[in-house]
């Protein structure tokens, strides 16, 4: 499904983000990336959804080099992606309701289907009684939620979420966690990068680590 | 698929209007400026459009009088009119004797005392010479031609003011050309700086858009919309500026042209050009907005 074959990742300013990265991920697997901050997790992700484009090395999805994609492909391979970001990145001129429709009317969805794709999305993560609500009301937890049914409603092939529990309770980090296990349960391939030991601790998912930029096995 | 692109456009123009609504004043404003810009030219135009409807109706074809000296005789007249029927810039003419002459001028209204007092007719026999069209200065010739007959007394063009008005008319429709360069110019730079603030507004919009997967004329869209929106809304303005000041001026000129027993009007756009300048104004809205997408937009990639 995802492949990273000789990747490497160096700024403009010289710093080597990625030293030569290999692995391939299995189509339905659920895999952890860990890491130091700085170790390169961000930018790994980011090469994914070609927010950032390899200074050498090829990345395959499901058989497309992204590394040689088109400015004006990487928006369809984005649609088959649900980010979630570490930043969340949600919209604070509109409610809940219209975050999660944003997906929609990018990929140019059929309107009568919308509103029950949205409340879906919305009810797995327990925010449907706030569809309403504008995100600045949200608690921390609550925004986290909405940013993923934002990354779910339009039922991408790949989740990767960017320290989703950041800054999170452990209760809250839970619940979250169990989430993406269930999104990964109906066949959804799921990377996690996270800092987050307590997440790892008795999982049976693949971990992978980041050292300075490297694989570290 | 043509009606998930049709939902797509429906939307996206209620949600330009809805954001032209949400800032009432700046919208007006910069509506009231670009129709204010537009109808500059187009006043002129409608000037333009009836001085020449004036023009049009008086002549067809340049027209000559031809005066012939007092003490000609019958023979002679027959030999005017067989030269000219032989000239081949000569398109038709028309003999008017001195009595048929005299006879007019009694009818016209305020000489009936003047041509009362007469002891005998002072007129001349004339011809009335329509000719082919002025082209580089070939009445001219024809015209020295003529006055060089020994029967001639006096040639005179009739048509010469209307000339004069054409000449006026081409300086005004080119005076118009300009004018309307210049204030496009000036709309799609006003649309251009419009454009560029709501990108800033909307940095965050764009860019979580792009991340999601948005295609770059997903994100131009609504701004194209706004443009065209806008710009049409310009026009209309300049239309309806225009419409109010033709009704003024109507107003003031039906006192002048009863003074002078004259019947002038002036007739707003046609339809067609309603239509044209609708258009485009619209056109010069998408355009200033397209530009300023261009030139800003490829500035915000997520990083």
């Amino acid at each position: 499904m995802i492949t990273f074959k000789n990747v490497s990742k160096r700024y403009p300013d010289g710093y080597v983000a990625l030293n030569n990265i290999d692995f391939a991920f299995e189509s339905g697997e659920m895999v952890f990336l860990t890491g130091h901050s700085g170790a390169g997790k961000s930018t790994l992700l980011k090469l994914i959804a070609a927010i950032e484009r390899p200074t050498s090395g090829t990345i395959t999805i499901s058989g497309q080099n992204i590394a040689q994609l088109k400015p004006g492909a990487i928006p369809y391979l984005r649609r088959k992606i649900g980010f979630i970001f570490q930043d969340h990145k949600l919209l604070f001129d509109r409610n809940v309701f219209d975050n999660v429709l944003l997906p929609l009317q990018i990929s140019n969805f059929d309107n009568k289907m919308v509103a029950g794709r949205i409340r879906a999305a919305l009810d797995k993560v327990g925010l449907l009684a706030k569809e309403k609500a504008m995100p600045i009301a949200l608690s921390g937890g609550e925004r986290q939620r909405l940013c993923i049914a934002r990354a779910v409603v339009h039922r991408p092939s790949i989740l990767i979420a960017d320290e989703p529990t950041g800054n999170l309770d452990i209760e809250y980090a839970q619940d979250i966690m169990s989430m993406f296990k269930s999104f990964n349960q109906v066949g959804v391939t799921v990377l996690i990068a996270t800092h987050d030991a307590s997440l790892l601790r008795d999982t049976e998912h693949r971990i992978l680590s980041l050292k300075q930029g490297k694989l570290a096995v | 698929m043509i009606r998930a692109w049709l939902t797509q456009h429906g939307f996206v123009f209620f949600l330009t209007l809805k954001r032209l609504i949400s800032t009432p004043v700046s919208s007006m404003l910069s509506v009231i400026v670009m129709g204010i810009a537009l109808s500059l030219p187009t006043g002129l135009y409608v000037l333009m459009e009836n001085l020449s409807s004036i023009s049009g109706q008086t002549a067809s074809s340049p027209q000559m009088s031809l005066f012939l000296k007092l003490d000609i005789k019958k023979e002679d007249i027959e030999g005017i009119k067989q030269r000219m029927e032989e000239d081949s810039q000569i398109v038709s003419f028309q003999f008017i004797p001195k009595d048929t002459a005299l006879h007019q001028l009694q009818q016209s209204n305020g000489l009936t005392d003047i041509t009362a007092s007469l002891v005998r007719n002072p007129l001349p026999d004339a011809f009335i010479v329509h000719t082919l069209e002025n082209t580089s200065g070939n009445l001219e010739k024809l015209r020295v031609e003529i006055q060089n007959w020994p029967e001639i007394e006096h040639v005179q063009f009739d048509s010469v003011w209307i000339e004069r008005l054409n000449a006026l008319l081409k300086l005004g429709r080119f005076v118009v050309l300009m004018l309307t360069t210049l204030l496009s110019v000036a709309i799609i730079a006003i649309m251009f700086n419009t454009i560029r603030l709501q990108i800033l507004t909307k940095r965050d919009e764009i860019e979580i858009s792009k991340l999601i997967g948005a295609t770059d004329s997903f994100i131009r869209r609504p701004f194209l919309y706004f443009g065209a929106i806008q710009g049409l809304a310009g026009g209309a303005t300049a239309w309806l500026i225009m419409t109010l000041v033709i009704r003024a001026m109507n107003e003031e000129l039906i006192t002048l042209v009863q003074l002078y027993d004259f019947d002038l009007q002036l007739q707003h756009l046609s339809p067609s050009d309603s239509i044209s300048l609708l258009l485009f104004s619209a056109w010069l809205g998408w355009l200033g907005a397209r530009i300023s997408v261009a030139s800003h937009l490829w500035q915000i990639e997520p990083r």
